[in-house]
């Protein structure tokens, strides 16, 4: 298994906001990409987006473009 | 075969939505529940049908389209999650059962009082009687935007502009228009809009839906798995999950995009100027015919590519039959689930032969159905007629 490294890692209400998300970010070639939601933040089920930490202001302002509210922000190890 | 069942399913659909539900049962893993390639190629398939519903439709987030296995769902859990006991609802004798049944339900087993207004022999309402109806305790118009019977429409702009004079829902069933008939349901003021995938949308059988204007809150019927929030003892609050229990028709879901995608290249006020001339070319070839009833308004300015009729006093099941088997014409007879239409119209006995059409047919078929109408007159004359 490949070591694991410090990630912004955003998480949603809903799948269709983690889809939203998803397509924004492709369209404006903000990086990340659809993880699992990692059990250090929810032991529930769900996808979110993982993206290297220096990313995060690009991250934000992709989500406020498009009026997407996240259910939170973190950073953990994936 | 001639095809003029349209306002029951469209049976031609554009060549690429087959060949997305072949692409997708084939390829894609269950929606929400993972993310791995075929679970994201679902979930990206979903919210793409989503987002496409929204820009058909005009509703204003795709997170408000939730998907249901047809209107029928969609006008329950409406109808079903919206209304307290004590509540008043106005609707229209134009309705499909599926209004129908679940507002008289609603009346039997919550105490939610409901009035229909009238619809006269030409299948029109008086649209004063909905000031006549109103009570304090009214809530919502719950109406069709056409009947699925006489075609005709209701003006639901101006519905809308009387919901929120009164501070009242409207919640329109447009089974019959979405797809076929431009609709933006922010412009016309409808709260929540209730749709099928298969027939105007061209989609797949088992696709539907409804449009949710944001701050519209609707109890879900149903709860279950949702592929977020699991250790949560309820369904999340947040739509389109608070409404969509259990695995979506991701199959279905991928060729109901594909033909949003059609309709919206194609145009929707294209295809219906197109329904609607068919449907008016075989009106005018058969209003004239010696024993031919037709109903509905046709001097309206718009309305559903549908007209049905009579012939004589026939029973229209063995006439829809007649032009089955003589004609290779694929038409309903009967009651169409719209027991209170027929009512209004005095057709509770005969019943009525509907005659609906698609972007996909032709003058020539519609020609060709006006020829078997006139044949059948003539072959089902009384002695003196």
């Amino acid at each position: 298994m490949r070591e694991k490294k410090m990630m912004l890692v955003v998480t949603f209400h809903t799948t269709a906001d983690a889809m939203a998300m998803e397509k924004v970010c492709k369209r404006d070639q903000v990086p990340g990409r659809l993880i699992p939601v990692p059990r250090a933040i929810s032991a529930g089920c769900g996808l979110a987006w993982s993206a290297p930490p220096e990313n995060e202001e690009q991250i934000c302002q992709a989500m406020a473009r498009v009026g997407l509210e996240p259910e939170e922000l973190h950073r953990c190890l994936v | 075969m001639i095809y003029l069942d349209n306002a029951a399913t469209t049976l031609r659909k554009p060549p690429q939505v087959a060949a997305a539900v072949a692409e997708a049962i084939t390829s894609m893993g269950n929606a929400s529940r993972g993310a791995h390639d075929a679970s994201l190629s679902a979930s990206r398939t979903v919210y793409e049908a989503r987002c496409l519903t929204a820009e058909l439709l005009g509703c204003p987030r795709p997170d408000h389209v939730i998907f249901t296995c047809n209107a029928t769902e969609a006008l329950n859990i409406a109808i079903g999650g919206l209304f307290a006991p004590g509540d008043h609802i106005i609707s229209t004798d134009l309705e499909h059962n599926s209004v129908l049944r679940p507002l008289y339900r609603l009346e039997r087993e919550q105490g939610v009082a409901v009035d229909f207004v009238p619809a006269d022999r030409r299948g029109c309402v008086d649209y004063g009687d909905f000031d006549r109806l109103l009570r304090p305790e009214t809530r919502a118009v719950v109406c069709t935007h056409a009947s699925n019977l006489t075609g005709n429409m209701l003006d639901l702009a101006r519905l809308g502009r009387f919901a929120r004079e009164h501070g009242l829902l409207l919640v329109a069933d447009c089974s019959q228009t979405a797809g076929a008939v431009p609709i933006d349901m922010g412009a016309l003021g409808v709260d929540v809009l209730c749709f099928t995938g298969h027939k105007g949308l061209m989609g797949p059988q088992g696709t539907g839906g409804l449009c949710i204007r944001p701050g519209v809150e609707i109890r879900p019927w149903k709860v279950g798995g949702s592929g977020v929030q699991s250790y949560s003892c309820t369904q999340p609050e947040e739509y389109p999950t608070r409404l969509e229990a259990g695995t979506h028709n991701g199959h279905g879901l991928a060729g109901l995009a594909a033909a949003e995608r059609f309709l919206l290249e194609e145009g929707v006020d294209r295809i219906h100027e197109k329904e609607t001339a068919l449907a008016r070319r075989f009106y005018e070839g058969v209003r004239a015919i010696p024993g031919v009833t037709v109903y509905g308004d046709h001097g309206a300015p718009d309305r559903a590519a549908i007209v049905s009729l009579n012939l004589w006093d026939r029973d229209s099941g063995e006439i829809s039959d007649a032009l089955a088997e003589e004609y290779g014409i694929a038409t309903r007879p009967g009651a169409h689930c719209a027991p209170r239409m027929h009512q209004a119209l005095g057709t509770v006995e005969q019943g009525a032969v509907r005659f609906s059409f698609s972007y996909y047919n032709t003058d020539a078929e519609a020609d060709e159905a006006i020829r078997a109408v006139r044949t059948l007159a003539e072959e089902t004359a009384p002695q003196g007629a």
